[in-house]
This record gives C-alpha cells, structure tokens and sequence, in this order.
C-alpha cells in the first residue's frame, strides 16, 4: 500500500484501523527515537510511544493536514514524553532514572560503539554530564532542544510542537544550549590536550 | 557587521543565519575562535546512542496497540479483532523467539521489551477466551446457536498452543497449566456441531464451572497484564 501519510490518515479517520496501521507501521521508528531522547530510557519511551499512537487514533478528527502528519505525531510525542516526564518527577522516581543506573547505562552504549582510549574517556565524561544535564532543562528546553538538535525540526516546527511563537522556541534553543554549554564545560577541561 | 552575540552563533550552527555572517567569521579570529568552541560542544552531544528498533518494530507496535484501539463500528471491528488475533500471535511468538534464541541485543527489541509484549498477547487472549466461555456458561441448552462461539474457539485453538510454546520458553509454569487446561476446552467446543444437544451443552458448562475455569481465566489474564504493565 503505497499510501501517502495525508491519504492514511484520511482514511484512518473514517475509521479504516488498516490505513491507520500504516502510519503506525510507517512512524514507530522514528517517534521511538524522539521518545527516548525525551525521557532518557527505554520502557518510558516503550510507553511514550504506545500512548503517542493512542492519543493520535483518538485526536485523528483534529488532524486538518494543515501541518505534515509527522509533524503533528511529533507533537504528539512530544507532549506525551512531558506528561510522562511530569508524572515522575511526582512519583520521586527523578533519583532512580537520573542517578548511577541511568548514566551506566548510557556509559555501556558509548562505550560499545567507540573503542578508542582516548576518545572513550571524554566521551565518558560528556556521557556522564550529558543526561543528566538534560534531566535538569526546563521541560519546553529539553523539548526545543532534542527536536533541534536530534530531529533535525526547524524553528517553526519547534514553535508548532510546542504551540509557541518562533521566538520563543529560538529562544529555548539557545537556553537549552547555554545550560548544556555550562553543564558539559568539564569535560572539555579535561578532555583539552 | 557587529560580532555576533551567543544567540545567533547557535542559530548559525543549526544554518540559520546569512552569508555576512560566515564573511564575519572569516575576518574575525576571535569570532571564528568562539564558534568552533561551540561546534565542537554541540557535536559531541550528537552521539547520544538510542538503543536500536528492528524492521519487525513498527508491526510490534501496532501489534501492542491494536487491543487498546477504541473501536469505530463496535461489530466489524471486533471481528478484525478476532481475525487479528492469532496472526499477531503467531507474529509475536516467531519474533520472541528468534530474539530469544540469537539474543540480537543490539539489533532487536530488548529482552524486558519482548517478554512485555508477549505478556500483554497472553493477557489479551485470556480475555477473548474469558469472552466466549461466558457466553458459553450463559448460553441457554434450550435453545443455543454456537456457530459464532464456535468459530471463535477454532482461531483461539491456534492461538492457545502457540502462546503455550511461548509461555514454556518464558519459564512460566503456572500459565502453561491454564493454557493446556484452557486448550481442552477450546477444542471441544471448536469440534462441537453449531446445534449442540442440551445435554452436552450443560455437561460442558458444568465441566466450565467445576473446573473453577473462567475465574482462572480471568484472574490470570488481569496478573498478566499487571505483570507486564510493571515490566
Ligand atoms: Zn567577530
């Protein structure tokens, strides 16, 4: 089925559940990936990704094409990585995913993918700082940041994810930046030759 | 041009900017100084590895999703409910065990991931089976027309062994036993003409009741989906 996205999803929402696996089929890849940059682990971003797609089955009749459909699913994604980033901070879970599991975890992934002595330890020492630098950004920075950083979102994608003016989510970008700049310095002090 | 400030080095290292800008930085060491600073920080960040997702991932997905989709037009879909149903099991198993067996950590769907997904394709079969024993145990002997119950029991059969199979690999002996006693049962309804006697209907109901069945059904089906709602 060679449907474009804006084709599925008109379909979808006269209630084809077929086309809508489509999109489904189509997009999980990719909205995992926003998934896990957002919340920084793999079951939350499991979960992110199922509630994203829910959400979108339920909200396609809100869908006017007017931004791409992947655009819209990012938003989607986005605002659902914040609602599950929101309730684990209330739940105090903050110490658990931000604290030594989390960041061995991420150490046992750069490790495996970059054998060099050398370049290994300043990748440690961003990977050290890295999450959790991220963890400590506002949530609308965080967002802001991994769409432009990671996902490639222009500023007027950003700004329609976050349902904020362009200024605003330029503005986040660079917080966001500032912060990461600050909070990564020592790794660059050490990693310096 | 004035030196750029913080902001526009950052818009200029996501190609935002214009050319006086790259002209400025041409002329300007302490400028270009600045902005390869910034370079080198932002793409050291890049690297931030996302555990990988198969080709087999986006069926998975849907495959997890499908039993939670609120249904548009409650009958037609809840048959393609039915159909789908041992299709994604047989998916889900082929996929669980071939991770299981070559243990793809990198490539595939981690190890806490599949076990969650077939716990919920266990947890959403109890349920369709849960469905058809009640409407089986409630069904009058009088006056009965199983072909419906009947032809479901036929797809669960299948689905039943090749979720058992699973649930032996999982380790998991307490579901094997219910799905072996619930195979049993499935199979005599799916080889019962669609006129079942009375008598047979209510030796069969009662063999339902007695055997404390659909309650097993049932509370086994919620502790699975609990189980891999916490994994
Ligand atoms: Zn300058």
């Amino acid at each position: 089925m060679d449907w474009t996205d804006a084709d599925a999803a008109e379909q979808a929402r006269k209630g084809d559940q077929q086309a809508f696996r489509v999109l489904v089929e189509r997009h999980s890849q990719s909205i995992f990936r926003l998934a896990f940059r957002m919340t920084g682990n793999e079951q939350d971003a499991e979960d992110t990704v199922q509630e994203t797609f829910l959400r979108a089955y339920k909200q396609l009749h809100r869908f006017d094409g007017r931004a791409a459909f992947s655009t819209w699913l990012y938003r989607i994604c986005a605002n659902c990585s914040l609602d599950l980033i929101r309730a684990r901070k209330s739940r105090k879970e903050q110490q658990d995913s931000t604290g030594e599991g989390a960041t061995a975890h991420w150490l046992e992934r750069v490790a495996a993918r970059d054998p060099s002595p050398e370049r290994l330890s300043q990748s440690r020492q961003i990977a050290n700082l890295l999450e959790p630098a991220l963890q400590r950004l506002s949530e609308i920075e965080r967002t802001a940041f991994v769409l432009r950083h990671y996902e490639g979102c222009d500023i007027n994608q950003i700004a329609d994810v976050l349902g904020v003016g362009a200024n605003a989510a330029k503005h986040s970008v660079f917080r966001a930046v500032q912060k990461l700049r600050r909070a990564l310095q020592p790794a660059w002090e050490v990693g310096a030759r | 041009m004035t030196h750029p400030d913080e902001e526009q080095l950052v818009q200029a290292y996501y190609g935002e900017i214009d050319d006086a800008f790259h002209h400025h930085l041409e002329e300007c060491p302490e400028c270009a100084a600045t902005f390869d600073r910034l370079k080198e920080m932002l793409d050291s960040v890049s690297d931030y590895p996302v555990p990988e997702r198969n080709s087999a991932y986006g069926a998975e997905v849907w495959a997890r999703l499908v039993p939670h989709l609120p249904l548009a037009q409650p009958r037609p879909g809840w048959l393609r409910w039915w159909v789908l149903g041992p299709v994604l099991a047989t998916l889900l198993t082929v996929a669980f065990l071939a991770g299981r067996f070559t243990e793809q950590r990198q490539t595939g769907i981690s190890t806490t991931a599949r076990e969650r997904v077939l716990l919920m394709a266990i947890s959403d079969h109890l349920e369709r089976s849960q469905i058809v024993l009640t409407e089986l145990v409630h069904a009058d002997p009088q006056a009965a027309d199983l072909a419906s119950e009947r032809d479901r029991a036929r797809d669960l059969v299948s689905e039943n062994r090749l979720l058992r199979e699973t649930a032996v690999h999982m380790d998991d002996p307490s579901v094997v036993a219910l799905l072996d006693q619930l195979e049993r049962v499935l199979v005599d309804v799916a080889n019962s003409p669609s006129a079942l006697p009375p008598d047979d209907l209510a030796a069969l109901q009662q063999r339902i009741e007695s055997e404390g069945l659909l309650f097993k059904v049932r509370v086994t089906g919620a502790n699975t989906r609990e189980k891999g709602q916490k994994l």
